[in-house]
């Protein structure tokens, strides 16, 4: 019945005859009647069902068509309905049998009308939106606390029964997360560290200030781009790893498996990781931050003609251990952001390939926006105690 | 193997398809004629979804030819491939229905992409799709991930449909369906194939869909088909394999229950 209907040749073109008997309508049907027509069929029944005529009887003979299939057998199908809907006598002619069946079985569907899609008005749609957007960052706010809980009272229980920590797993995700990241940071640290030496040579020279370069370096560095450059990039690489691992492990209902077995997925998926990231990020920090003074103190003397002898002796003389302490301590806290956000988000993936990669994407803008926020709070409070 | 050579859909001739140092298929030669429902069946690990996707092209083979409507994938252009994509349609194991999409969409998917079609007639066919699988209105624009496993099933099936296929290949159709829906999913594919006249190449494991819809089944054992035809050859079948499959301790049970 099928044979060849896509290889090249086409078949016949499909054509419908009209023709007024009296009282009576006759469309003839021919040539084939199948997808590989379909802009021709539907152009020729959309032509016959506007130039209507007003008949009491209508019939469709369909003893010509030499193929059929299904789609050809529904515009068929859709005539004879329009002729009934008109309140018309209206039937097929000439059968052939093997198309009987196909014909059948079209006549039984789309009976019911389609379900309602209309789409309401825009006002409201604005406003159904914006409501939905403050529900949604009220669930967000209790997501992200209630991992925060979560987390705490499974590293209580940690703390209390020690064995029960995934230790492989700890320092698994440590050498992703931690040593892996290691010559990225190092290489975009030291860039951002020789950035601000140049800028700063170059402008402080024209008033004669050539020597605070090296104070500006050194406690922008240390209190705040150190920190901040590795939390945005941490948040970035394994953030976004963190989120999409966790959602296809929801997606494939591993993480149920996890639940029905008796174990905690926040205390074997989450704990570890987020312990890996409270880790690593002040490491991470230290060798950032090393870097960054590198660069400048390289494009001090490359650039500035202030010999590294000089360039240690300002430094010395311009920071004090509390800016390396106030750079340090943000660290965890940034990597705990990092991480509930990202392990939260994990968990919010729903059954699409979309809802993942949405997900992620929130994960990392909601961590690095998070991280400056709570950048913004640290500076303020040191600020107010005098560090 | 005697059916004159127009008959026939798929012709699968000296297989070998192996990964690392492991055979998969050794020399298997396996003939689909057209119009017919064929039940395919073997161990579990014995390579009958390897056979499947060596056939629509997902697996490489180390030797042998395969020709589907008398067209070799390995000498057709890619224009002819994408020809041929047109005129089978795969029913997968988990539906591999677009999870992105609704299954609406996912049913106009080959059809957007392969005709000029108004949005109207686009609906329409979707929904006469959908319902000729047996799925409601109500259920078309829901997602993937809204479904149940009877319900994927049927969408995988009526996206499989789309485009009228010659050739439909199952990958275990009915399976993680309860017996009846099962026996619903058979008759289901029964009706279509005898409406729409396609060919069905069904791996199964299934004893009821083999008995019920299949017109020839072939047995997979060691890499080969080691019987083909239908019900009564199989069953006349010496190897141990296919003797414990039809006629195991299972099978008997449910003999017992229907007499």
């Amino acid at each position: 019945m099928h044979v060849s209907r896509y290889d090249g040749f086409m078949g016949d073109e499909p054509i419908l005859n009209r023709k007024i008997q009296g009282d009576r309508l006759e469309l003839a049907a021919s040539g084939s009647w199948t997808a590989s027509h379909t802009e021709l069929l539907e152009r020729q029944v959309a032509a016959a069902t506007e130039s209507w005529s007003n008949t009491r009887t209508t019939s469709i003979d369909v003893a010509g068509v030499a193929e059929l299939d299904t789609l050809g057998a529904w515009l068929l199908e859709r005539l004879l309905r329009h002729a009934s809907e008109q309140g018309r006598e209206a039937q097929f002619i000439g059968v052939p049998g093997r198309y009987r069946g196909l014909l059948d079985e079209v006549g039984q569907v789309n009976r019911q009308p389609p379900p309602d899609r209309s789409t309401p008005n825009r006002l409201l749609l604005a406003l159904d939106s914006i409501g939905r957007a403050s529900v949604n960052l009220k669930t967000s706010l209790d997501m992200f606390l209630e991992m925060f809980g979560a987390l705490s009272a499974s590293l209580l229980r940690v703390l209390i029964r020690p064995p029960s920590f995934r230790l492989t797993s700890a320092v698994h995700h440590l050498n992703r997360v931690g040593w892996q990241a290691v010559p990225i940071v190092l290489l975009i640290t030291f860039l951002i560290g020789c950035i601000i030496a140049q800028q700063g040579f170059f402008h402080f020279r024209k008033f004669g200030a050539d020597s605070y370069v090296v104070d500006m370096v050194g406690i922008l560095v240390l209190r705040e781009l150190g920190v901040l450059i590795v939390a945005i990039m941490v948040a970035g690489r394994s953030g976004s790893a963190y989120t999409a691992e966790l959602g296809s492990m929801k997606m494939r209902e591993e993480i149920d498996a996890l639940r029905t077995m008796g174990f905690d997925p926040v205390e074997v998926l989450i704990l570890p990781r987020v312990i890996a990231l409270v880790i690593a990020l002040p490491i991470l920090t230290f060798i950032g931050s090393m870097a960054a003074l590198y660069g400048g103190g390289l494009v001090a003397w490359l650039y500035g003609d202030m010999n590294p002898q000089t360039f240690i002796a300002r430094l010395r003389e311009a920071i004090s251990v509390t800016h390396f302490q106030v750079g340090m301590i943000k660290a965890p806290f940034m990597a705990l952001v990092i991480g509930v956000v990202a392990c939260s988000e994990g968990l919010k993936v729903k059954g699409s390939a979309e809802s993942l990669g949405l997900q992620t994407t929130t994960s990392v803008v909601k961590s690095i926006f998070l991280v400056i926020v709570l950048d913004g709070v640290f500076a303020i409070f040191f600020a107010s105690i005098g560090m | 193997m005697n059916a004159p050579a127009e008959q026939i859909v798929i012709r699968v001739r000296d297989l070998v398809v192996g990964f690392g140092g492991q055979v998969v298929l050794d020399h298997l030669s396996l003939d689909v004629r057209r119009g017919e429902i064929l039940g395919f069946v073997g161990a579990s690990g014995s390579g009958k979804s390897v056979l499947l996707r060596t056939i629509i092209g997902l697996i490489p083979k180390r030797q042998g030819s395969i020709q589907i409507a008398g067209m070799s994938l390995d000498t057709a252009t890619a224009q002819e491939i994408r020809a041929i994509g047109r005129r089978w349609g795969i029913l997968f194991q988990q539906g591999a229905l677009f999870s992105s999409l609704t299954v609406r969409q996912n049913v106009q998917f080959p059809m957007r992409e392969n005709l000029t079609i108004s949005p109207r007639l686009l609906d329409e066919m979707a929904m006469a799709k959908l319902e000729m699988v047996g799925l409601s209105p109500a259920d078309a624009d829901k997602f993937p991930s809204q479904l149940s496993g009877g319900m994927t099933k049927r969408a995988a099936l009526a996206r499989a449909l789309a485009l009228d296929p010659e050739i439909l290949f199952l990958d275990e159709p009915t399976s993680g369906l309860d017996p009846i829906s099962g026996g619903e999913f058979d008759s289901l594919i029964k009706t279509l194939q005898r409406t729409l006249g396609f060919t069905v190449f069904m791996v199964t494991h299934d004893l009821d869909s083999l008995h019920s819809v299949c017109d020839r089944v072939a047995v997979l054992a060691d890499g080969k088909i080691e019987v083909e035809g239908p019900m009564s050859t199989v069953l006349a079948s010496k190897h141990p394999w296919v003797q414990a499959y039809f006629l195991g301790k299972r099978t008997r049970v449910k003999a017992h229950a229907v007499n």
